[in-house]
């Protein structure tokens, strides 16, 4: 079985986000980069379906600077086989230009199935598997829980708002991976030694013209400082007539 | 959620040594010392148990045997990494980090370093997969700093050795399948006539005797080890004969290093813990990382620990070229065991009173880090060994 999974290098979930001075992007200065949290699932699931069928190949494939080849290194030594970067500016790509480049390379390749996670954490776009899956005219399910594969055959739990989908589609599919699909492996020490020997393609592409531009971005206002109502039993009544008639929470 | 971080926590760049290896090993050990290793820690300080599924589940992930070739079990990496690995392990839990630590460098470099080609086969495959873990066997009441005075004595008989007497304060001494430990095989004094040898659990009139009761690293396995008549096949001696004592000081002199790296790993865990807490606690209307006096405790530590990481990453990493590394071995187990109790302390007054308490981290950190400056060479020995390396190159 060939598993292709689409990888993303993202900004670490505890960096303090800041703006570049134009107010449009991340500044990435000093900003630590890791796989994006999402995409370790994925790897995970690509991983355990290789070793529950006793062959294959999963092979990682990133787009992004050449930087992005420590995010690849990290999961060829989770154990993936090899790797495929894809190097392009990504200053003003939208998710429609990013899943077009990928698309045309997994196309290349004819996997049996691609794993990608839901979304990245840092623009949370989500778009890219279901885009990918669109472009090869594959079946897709997203934010998957639970997978089971058959001969030309998937089975997937999705979760949805107070309950589970379970959904079935042939192969070759796109699969979009959450939370609670798998435990993420740690990186062994053997597999990071073994990652060394192991190959990353890199070829340069060139991204088509955005369908979309990012006109600013902007953080988050401050939370305001808190109020006291009084302290014991007396302030009781004032917090609840605040709580109902300013906050209108109760 | 995991995460495999590619740089540091703080996103500061790493030091220019730092190969893309050594970054994945960072990353690797900091993220099972944070999501396993920390959350266990304070149970285990207080029930003094073993920490047996923190070995286990290392010896999944390779570091048993970090340092040794892949055809002999191990991991195929250098000092370096080993090193940086026992920093973040003992970032979070400093019994767990000398249990790594003895085991690798007093376990199996013993074997590696002097062992026949098959005493290499036949041990250390065992000892670097962690299916079985090592240690060794030096200190005896009456031979402490001075192991020249070493009274465990051996005599030859027919296809091997009678051995007796008792080693004291051996870490991992319960746990250890295999033992490497010294005796003397002639009547000649001093550091003359001591040989080591590889006993492994079991043999007969090998045991465990008392468990120790201690200050800190209560987590950790150290007892007393007791030889009565126990005998030792000829070709369980390490080596070539009479050579212990230079043996062990070279095994001592890697190990060193090894304390080093647990030194500054615990000294990193208390600075964490006192950056954080100096955020939070507000007094007199601020955090108290607002006020002076706080933050030149945080300085000084911040360069202690700094200054720690250059020499034990610098004596691993002249180790790993071949270069001597005795001088800058001690040295930077010296330093970092001091900075390391210096933290400690000052992270304990960062806290205040909460942190004289069992229920604060870095009260268990500073009981630890009082046997960096104890444990494979005093403080004291280690300027002995500085000084005689300063005066033998000039």
């Amino acid at each position: 079985m060939k598993i292709v999974v689409c990888l993303k290098q993202v900004p670490d979930s505890e960096t303090r986000v800041k703006l570049d001075p134009t107010g449009k992007s991340l500044d990435s200065a000093g900003v630590s980069l890791v796989v994006n949290p999402y995409d370790e699932y994925a790897i995970e699931e690509a991983l355990k379906l290789k070793e529950a069928a006793g062959a294959g190949e999963v092979i990682i494939l990133t787009l992004g600077a050449s930087g992005a080849a420590t995010a690849i290194r990290n999961a060829l030594a989770m154990g993936a086989d090899r790797g495929i970067l894809l190097k392009a500016d990504t200053a003003n790509a939208d998710a429609r230009a990013i899943s077009e480049a990928l698309s045309s390379t997994i196309k290349e390749l004819s996997p049996d199935l691609v794993l990608c996670g839901k979304q990245a954490i840092d623009d949370d776009g989500a778009q890219v598997g279901p885009r990918i899956a669109e472009l090869l005219g594959w079946p897709c399910v997203t934010v998957v829980t639970k997978l089971e594969i058959s001969p030309g055959k998937v089975r997937a739990e999705r979760e949805i708002e107070g309950g589970i989908e379970v959904c079935e589609c042939a192969l070759p599919a796109v699969i979009t991976a959450q939370k609670g699909l798998n435990e993420p492996r740690y990186a062994s020490l053997k597999g990071i030694m073994a990652a060394k020997k192991k190959e990353i393609l890199e070829q340069d592409v060139t991204l088509s013209a955005p369908g979309l531009v990012t006109s600013s971005m902007s953080l988050p206002a401050g939370r305001s400082a808190g109020r006291m109502v009084g302290s014991g039993k007396e302030a009781v009544p004032e917090l609840v007539r605040i709580l109902r008639e300013e906050a209108r929470v109760i | 959620m995991a995460t495999h971080t590619q740089d540091d926590v703080t996103g500061v760049p790493p030091m220019a040594e730092l190969s893309d290896i050594h970054l994945q090993v960072r990353a690797t050990a900091r993220q099972f010392s944070d999501e396993v290793v920390r959350p266990r820690a304070a149970a285990a300080d207080e029930s003094g148990e073993f920490p047996a599924s923190n070995i286990r589940e290392m010896a999944e992930l390779g570091f048993l045997g970090l340092p040794f070739p892949e055809e002999f079990g191990g991991a195929g990496l250098d000092n370096l990494s080993y090193m940086i690995a026992v920093e973040e392990i003992s970032r979070s839990c400093a019994s767990t980090g000398i249990t790594l630590a003895a085991h690798i460098s007093l376990g199996c470099s013993p074997i590696w370093d002097f062992g026949t080609p098959e005493q290499k086969r036949k041990y250390l495959p065992r000892l670097a997969s962690g299916k079985a873990l090592g240690c060794f066997g030096l200190t005896e009441p009456n031979a402490g700093s001075d192991a020249g005075g070493t009274q465990t004595h051996a005599r030859a008989v027919d296809g091997g050795w009678i051995v007796n007497g008792n080693k004291i304060y051996i870490t991992n001494g319960s746990v250890a399948e295999v033992c490497v430990f010294t005796a003397r095989t002639s009547k000649e004094q001093g550091t003359k006539g001591i040989s080591s040898f590889i006993v492994e659990k079991g043999a007969p009139g090998y045991r465990v005797g008392k468990r120790e009761n201690k200050m800190g690293l209560r987590s950790s396995d150290t007892v007393e080890l007791i030889f009565e008549d126990c005998f030792i096949p000829k070709e369980n001696l390490l080596g070539v004969e009479g050579q212990g004592y230079k043996q062990f000081l070279k095994t001592l002199a890697g190990g060193r290093i090894s304390i080093g790296a647990l030194s500054l790993g615990i000294a990193q865990g208390a600075f964490e813990a006192a950056v954080k807490y100096s955020k939070e606690r507000q007094q007199f209307g601020q955090a108290i990382c607002e006020f002076q006096a706080v933050q030149f405790m945080l300085a000084d530590m911040g360069l202690k620990i700094e200054a720690s990481r250059h020499l034990v990453y610098e004596a691993a990493r002249r180790k790993d070229l071949g270069l001597p590394y005795s001088k800058q071995g001690a040295m930077a187990k010296l330093f970092a065991s001091e900075a390391a109790m210096w933290c400690a302390d000052k992270a304990i007054q960062v806290h205040g009173g909460f942190g004289y308490m069992r229920e604060c981290p870095v009260e268990r950190m500073f009981r630890d880090a009082k046997l960096m400056e104890i444990g494979e060479g005093t403080s004291e020995i280690q300027r002995m060994v500085i000084a005689r390396e300063i005066l033998k190159e000039s």
